[in-house]
């Protein structure tokens, strides 16, 4: 169930499981009208079938129209969810008033799953993942070079039918436990945070799940510990904590240690602008090594002790006393510095 | 006045209200901030809630607002990290906001008239019941006189705006060259689009918000790509799918919004067809 979510954020359509979720809500309201029984497979069923309808109905209107993916998606998003309450409060009027419990799918109950609705979870999630590692190279192919993967003779159509259809799939087996609001953001919140971590796609397929399914025992668990805090929120502001952590924490694109690195590449220009500065003076003299005082760097405003100690630490210079002098190393760095695509003379 | 008469103005109103501020949206390529706005305006409805102990004060309109906008912003703040692309941001954005309402309404509201049914679905039903009352002379239904100030807000600012609008809408460049800032234009037209959302959402409930806004103005986009026309066009379609909505749902005994989101619903459809069969 927590692998499918994966392709959606790397295919940029993020809110594709927004959208899809909503748009399963005519499916099991119709479901309901159809067979007149609670029984959630037929329910999910008919979810599917919508959800399913949605997605096409978006790639028509992105492909064969001017309008754009995000208008599309929020059509149907709107449209499916209006049209399903439509239906579910007609039911509601009905006289067999068997429908007590539809509105779960608008929140979802975790608590309220029975044994067979978590076998059935378990069986999705096992095929999902035996045909994600059967069209391992076709998806990834797939979601990076479309292109490429056509002209290879792969059935774009086909994988793109496939890969659209176990998010369908992974959105409504998750709506009982999270429910239609929510179900985006499980979507998307464990693949955002993965995608931070890692470069490589199988990496983060793994990594998302692991989020995920953290997100999902946290969850749960806070929520059963207290009175009245419903399970999906509970679980979306869980994955949400991993999202933070990992915009902020992860090392490579990480908010903190961007800045870190950007402090560190400003401390290093300005440690090379004294340098210059010094080979300005000393280029002057015959005699590169001759020593300088250290007052005539005063009108230059970018050094201090520390920029000086860390230019002899990095053996550019020599400090006796007040007075530094150039050793050849930092001569031949500051001439080199603003002529860094020119080969060394 | 009698409340069939009522519903159907307010709802009315609305549409008009939504469509206009949604046609922009749509061309912006920013449809779905109504719908991260709708969501994530519940903490700031439960904030003013509990602070002010009242459902019809004006200040939870002001604090939803308010949350409407921080949306906004945090989504851009997202975005300018370069983490994650733009809908990504709003997809991550709206849930968490929305999970924070939640689960505040659980956790201290559950003896209030104050549930998250009511907030999504929100219901037209009610609307006529809710009066204006000054002096005790009745002045028909307070949500009617909310969105039709707000009408009449959006209606100013466009017939001002309307070249800047237009200018800052399709070429971003040309606008700044000429000296209008697009980061104004920009959050002006996000923030009429979050006090409407408010303000419809108090009547329609969020998810029609979302369809009022978007699509009459989808549908005229598949039938003119001039403005004018187009802001005309979704005006009309929305109005229309209102009164029509209103009778379907009478006849069918159902909810109002899901009725007129089904009527625009099958407008969509029947646009789009012949769209297709042009082609």
């Amino acid at each position: 169930m927590r692998y499918a979510r994966k392709f959606a954020v790397l295919r940029k359509q993020s809110l594709l499981g927004d959208a899809i979720s909503h748009a399963a809500l005519p499916g099991i309201a119709v479901a309901f009208l159809i067979t007149g029984a609670k029984d959630s497979n037929v329910l999910l069923l008919g979810a599917l079938v919508s959800g399913l309808i949605g997605v096409f109905w978006i790639r028509g209107i992105t492909t064969k129209t001017h309008l754009k993916t995000d208008t599309a998606l929020g059509l149907i998003l709107s449209l499916f969810f209006g049209f399903g309450m439509l239906l579910l409060t007609y039911i509601q009027k009905q006289p067999n008033a068997n429908q007590a419990g539809l509105d779960k799918y608008l929140f979802g109950q975790a608590a309220t799953l029975v044994e067979s609705d978590v076998l059935l979870m378990v069986i999705v999630t096992g095929i999902s993942l035996l045909v994600m590692l059967l069209f391992w190279k076709e998806f990834k192919l797939l979601l990076f070079d479309k292109n490429y993967a056509m002209t290879l003779g792969f059935n774009t159509k086909f994988i793109d039918g496939l890969i659209s259809f176990f998010i369908v799939l992974a959105i409504v087996i998750g709506l009982q436990t999270v429910g239609v609001v929510l179900m985006s953001a499980m979507l998307l919140a464990p693949a955002a945070a993965a995608r931070q971590w890692t470069n490589s796609l199988s990496t983060m397929v793994i990594l998302a799940a692991i989020f995920g399914a953290f997100s999902g025992v946290f969850g749960t668990a806070i929520s059963a510990s207290q009175n009245n805090l419903s399970t999906g929120p509970v679980i979306v502001l869980v994955a949400a904590i991993f999202v933070i952590v990992s915009f902020l924490f992860s090392p490579e694109r990480g908010i903190i240690f961007k800045q870190i690195r950007l402090i560190k590449n400003r401390r290093d220009l300005q440690l090379k602008k004294t340098l210059y500065f010094m080979y300005d003076i000393v280029r002057d003299h015959d005699d590169i090594s001759r020593p300088h005082a250290i007052r005539i760097l005063n009108s230059f405003q970018g050094f201090t002790k520390k920029t000086l100690s860390k230019l002899e630490e990095k053996d550019w210079i020599t400090i006796q006393g007040q007075n530094w002098s150039m050793t050849e190393d930092g001569f031949e760095t500051a001439a080199n510095l603003y002529n860094n695509n020119l080969p060394e003379s | 006045m009698s409340p069939m008469i009522d519903i159907q103005l307010i709802a009315t109103v609305t549409a008009a209200a939504c469509a206009i501020p949604g046609v922009f949206l749509v061309l912006r390529k920013m449809a779905l901030i109504s719908d991260a706005i709708s969501h994530s305006i519940l903490p700031g409805i439960v904030i003013g809630f509990f602070i002010t102990h009242d459902l019809a004060s004006p200040w939870l309109i002001i604090f939803a607002a308010f949350s409407g906008i921080i949306t906004v912003v945090l989504v851009e703040l997202i975005q300018k990290t370069g983490l994650v692309k733009e809908d990504t941001a709003i997809g991550l954005v709206f849930p968490a906001l929305f999970s924070i309402g939640v689960i505040l309404i659980a956790q201290n509201a559950n003896d209030v008239h104050l549930d998250v049914d009511a907030v999504l679905l929100g219901d037209l039903v009610y609307a006529p019941f809710d009066r204006l009352i000054i002096d005790g002379a009745d002045f028909g239904p307070k949500g009617l006189w909310t969105i039709s100030v707000i009408l009449v807000i959006t209606l100013v600012l466009l017939l001002a705006f309307y070249k800047e609008l237009k200018i800052s809408t399709f070429d971003v460049g040309l606008s700044s060259a000429l000296g209008f800032s697009p980061v104004i234009l920009h959050y002006g037209l996000m923030s009429v689009a979050s006090v409407t959302t408010v303000a419809a959402f108090d009547a329609v409930g969020a998810i029609l918000v979302v369809a009022m806004m978007i699509t009459p103005a989808a549908a005229a986009y598949l039938l003119t790509t001039d403005l004018r026309k187009m802001l005309l066009l979704s005006v009309l379609f929305g109005v229309g799918s209102a009164i029509g909505g209103y009778w379907f749902a009478r006849w069918l005994d159902a909810s109002i919004s899901g009725s007129i989101t089904t009527v625009l619903g099958l407008l969509f459809l029947i646009i789009y067809l012949l769209h297709l069969a042009k082609d």
